[in-house]
């Protein structure tokens, strides 16, 4: 998965979602080294200040943790990673019932389609 | 080391009847990379060559960390020009060598190393690399320098996109953290995220100095989308590359 700045807003949110996500993933498994600023920067082609501020977000968030000597690792707390998976789904959730709206489709009607095409899984 | 590394004080520049700079005010902090946008014409390179000191101002006032561009500002100031400069004797070794002799702070195993990495051979001939490798081999040398201020004259006009990607990556991976980088362009939406600030310049003002992000916040607009819609009118039509 690459870096991708795509829409018009701050470039530094971009990135923040986009980390978050590898995290949640296991991209970068928890307890694992958490890449420098530099090595992030230079893979994702963007200004260096830029990443530093998204990797400013992801230890507000509690997703990385900064110690003094190793740099930066990935949180081993499952209840901040679990709350993350919650939070970024409800994101794609409410983006998703947005589109569905769009089309003329209410939730319950949306939630509808959503279980039929589950069984199907 | 003071806190602006670049400041600019209603600087006029002019060639005949034509006002190249209107009264230029700008401070650049160091750290940065910073932007120079502007259509063609609208006094980018102008601006460039004043503070490496090429050109002389017409009036105003420019100080690169508090000195007045000139000899004791060549050490300061790595420079890259919007065109080609070797002579046709050169081989890559010679490059080499000229950036050494001129400059204590060329670290020469680096040029060489990405010499290697574009597989660019020492005792090669200049004249005989193609345009883009020799684009790449004058970027390399001036990024090679643990400088204060960089200044990159159009380093992606007219090269194709890996290229492109290849010129961000060098200027990414390679400036001194501590140094400013100043990179001329209309070619706004492929520079954009390596950027901490825009300065755009119309018809040889600054319109408009901010950073990147405060941009898309303030404006909820890329700085690609922005610059469009303030130039579209009363801007002249830019075509490749046709600076002074």
């Amino acid at each position: 998965m690459n870096f991708s700045i795509k829409d018009s807003r701050p470039i530094w949110q971009q990135l923040t979602e986009q980390l978050r996500q590898r995290i949640v993933t296991g991209v970068y498994p928890p307890g694992s080294r958490f890449p420098s600023v530099r090595e992030l920067a230079s893979e994702a082609g963007v200004n260096p200040n830029t990443m530093q501020r998204a990797m400013g977000q992801l230890e507000t968030d509690g997703l990385v943790t900064t110690n003094r000597t190793q740099g930066r690792t990935v949180t081993r707390d499952t209840e901040v990673l679990e709350a993350m998976r919650r939070s970024l789904a409800r994101a794609r959730t409410q983006e998703y019932l947005q589109e569905m709206q769009a089309l003329g489709l209410e939730a319950a009607a949306a939630a509808e389609l959503v279980r039929e095409e589950g069984e199907k899984i | 080391m003071s806190e602006i590394l670049v400041e600019c004080r209603a600087l006029r520049r002019s060639f005949g009847s034509v006002q190249a700079l209107r009264g230029v005010d700008l401070k650049l902090e160091p750290g940065k990379i910073v932007g120079l946008l502007g259509p063609n014409g609208s006094g980018k390179t102008t601006l460039i060559k004043i503070l490496n000191g090429l050109l002389q101002p017409s009036s105003g006032e420019v100080r690169i960390d508090g000195r007045a561009p000139g000899v004791d500002t060549k050490e300061l100031v790595s420079y890259l020009p919007d065109r080609e400069y070797f002579p046709d004797w050169m081989r890559v070794s010679d490059a080499l060598d000229f950036f050494q002799d001129f400059y204590a702070d060329f670290d020469r195993a680096r040029a060489e190393e990405m010499c290697r990495a574009l597989e660019l051979e020492q005792g090669r001939s200049i004249k005989t690399l193609s345009k883009g490798m020799r684009e790449k081999l004058q970027l390399l040398l001036v990024m090679s320098r643990q400088a204060r201020l960089y200044l990159l004259d159009e380093p992606i006009a007219g090269v194709d996109p890996a290229a492109r990607d290849y010129i961000l990556h060098t200027i990414l991976t390679n400036y001194n953290p501590q140094g400013t980088v100043l990179i001329s362009t209309h070619l706004i939406s492929d520079v954009e995220q390596v950027l901490d600030e825009a300065v755009f310049l119309r018809e040889g003002e600054v319109v408009l100095h901010e950073a990147v992000d405060s941009i898309r916040e303030r404006t909820g607009q890329s700085v690609d989308s922005l610059f469009r819609e303030m130039f579209r009118t009363g801007g002249r039509e830019g075509g490749e590359r046709n600076d002074r």
